[in-house]
């Protein structure tokens, strides 16, 4: 093991309307075998020994599988490392003597509550549009009366991976949720029990994304490089191919799924 | 407003439905650069080859052809271009805090300045067309010769007096430049908006759409390369 001294640069904004700056941190004699918010939080610690302010970052399973962690660390969403969260990013990663940015994830669709912390309801707001299958309750049916291809199961499961953290919107050059929809919407319009609602969960979706104020898609693919569960934007494609099916097809009584 | 019309603003209104139309207008003049370009090539065909093919253009359907052509493509060209505006004003409004510190990872300098080239191309061809459509500011209109007895307007002359004036020539040339880059992520992109884009495919039209664009900026600028360096028809 060895220690790392590092110089932080970090967002800090008290509220989501309080002008934010960078406040320059020494993080001194880092172990390099620490992930990157714990880290942040042996700089916490040390802030709170001085009597300042901790930095307020998401967190919780610190397992990679929550999408809780957020942080556009050096411009990137969840940091250096190719399909990895940040709670999984290791400080062995960096050199002694890197200058490291902390940033929050940046969308006016995503307002910023506290330094690193954004608030992603929007991405809920979009998901009770249409990214749920109406199912009746009492009697399931039989696990295998409903044949499902391979190819399907295995594709709707590479979209399930989507963790809905939000680093396609912050790595997105118009900061577009595109992925992230598109990998909801697909997953479930891909299989049978998904498909009787594909047209109202695709408009739906797509009208509260838009609603939201998120930006256009301008297939730079920024989304996919920057995923930490490398969703791919084929999703995105099948998307814009479920919408013109579904505007085409649309019947008055389709009113865009669940909603508010 | 009915049903129908409903509809079409819903779908005019949402984010995709404008993708949509960006695509479809660009599919329209991405078509029309290959026929603008093989038909204009036939100056090195000599000069009754291009004033022919400008005699049949000009009279094809009585003349109506030429008409019908002209409304799709600048029906086309301001629909692509009105609705590049807003997607772009919105998507800068996206983001109202920029990042401390930028990183791009795979998003092409193309990719990022298609309002750039594209406004550019939009300037170059309104300049195109009253230089060589409209022949406004000059005496274009009085190049006549003869093509199998009759009297026709006399492209090939045109052409050669347009270029041999730098000014001309040179914005000409950084226009092709830009619409090169433009067209390197519009072509590609054009398939992935209208819902073709696969893993398999991407790979392809990534390579189709740089090639096109190739064949197009080559294309086009060999003309006024020829005109204005060497001097053709020597």
């Amino acid at each position: 093991m060895s220690l790392l001294n590092l110089h932080l640069k970090v967002w800090r904004q008290t509220s989501a309307n309080a002008a934010g700056r960078f406040q320059d941190i020494e993080a001194k004699e880092i172990p390099d075998h620490a992930s990157f918010l714990e880290m942040m939080d042996i700089v916490n610690q040390r802030l709170i020994e001085k009597g300042e302010e901790p930095i307020a970052f998401d967190h919780d399973c610190r397992e990679g599988i929550c999408g809780s962690c957020s942080m556009v660390i050096n411009g990137r969403p969840h940091g250096p490392e190719k399909s990895t969260t940040t709670c999984q990013l290791h400080m062995r990663k960096f050199r002694t003597g890197d200058t490291i940015f902390v940033e929050p994830f940046r969308a006016k669709s995503f307002p910023v509550v506290r330094d690193l912390v954004v608030d992603r309801g929007a991405f809920d707001r979009i998901q009770r549009a249409g990214g749920f299958v109406t199912v009746r309750t009492g009697s399931a049916i039989d696990a295998n009366a409903l044949p499902i291809g391979k190819e399907t199961a295995d594709a709707a499961m590479d979209a399930a991976e989507c963790i809905g953290c939000g680093a396609c919107v912050a790595a997105c050059k118009n900061a577009s949720a595109m992925l992230f929809v598109s990998a909801k919407a697909g997953q479930l319009n891909l299989l049978p029990q998904g498909k009787p609602e594909k047209t109202r969960r695709t408009l739906g979706m797509v009208r509260a994304m838009d609603a939201e104020g998120f930006g256009n898609c301008t297939n730079q693919y920024e989304c996919e490089a920057a995923c930490p569960k490398e969703i791919s934007v084929d999703w995105i494609s099948k998307l814009n191919r479920d919408f013109i099916w579904s505007a085409v097809t649309e019947k008055e009584v389709s009113t865009g799924g669940g909603g508010e | 407003m009915t049903a129908v019309t409903a509809s079409l603003f819903r779908f005019y209104d949402s984010s995709i439905g404008k993708k949509i139309l960006i695509a479809l207008t660009g599919t329209i003049l991405v078509g029309f650069l290959l026929g603008h370009l093989v038909g204009n090539l036939l100056i090195f065909a000599g000069r009754d080859a291009i004033n022919e093919y400008g005699h049949f253009l000009q009279t094809a359907g009585h003349g109506m052809l030429v008409w019908i052509a002209r409304v799709v493509i600048f029906g086309s060209i301001i629909l692509h271009a009105v609705l590049t505006i807003q997607v772009t004003r919105r998507n800068r409004a996206s983001r109202e805090q920029k990042y401390g510190k930028e990183h791009t990872q795979v998003a092409s300098k193309s990719s990022r300045m298609m309002i750039v080239s594209g406004l550019t191309i939009l300037a170059f061809f309104i300049y195109h067309i009253l230089h060589f459509t409209a022949r406004k500011f000059n005496d274009y209109d009085t190049y006549k010769t003869l093509l199998d007895g009759h009297e026709v307007h006399d492209v090939y002359r045109m052409v050669i007096a347009g270029f041999s004036w730098f000014p001309a020539a040179a914005f000409y040339i950084i226009a092709m430049v830009l619409l090169c880059s433009h067209l390197s992520h519009g072509v590609a992109s054009m398939f992935q908006t209208l819902g073709l884009g696969t893993d398999k495919t991407r790979p392809l039209f990534e390579k189709l759409g740089k090639a096109y664009a190739l064949f197009i900026l080559v294309g086009n600028c060999s003309i006024p390369i020829a005109i204005y360096c060497f001097n053709y028809p020597r």
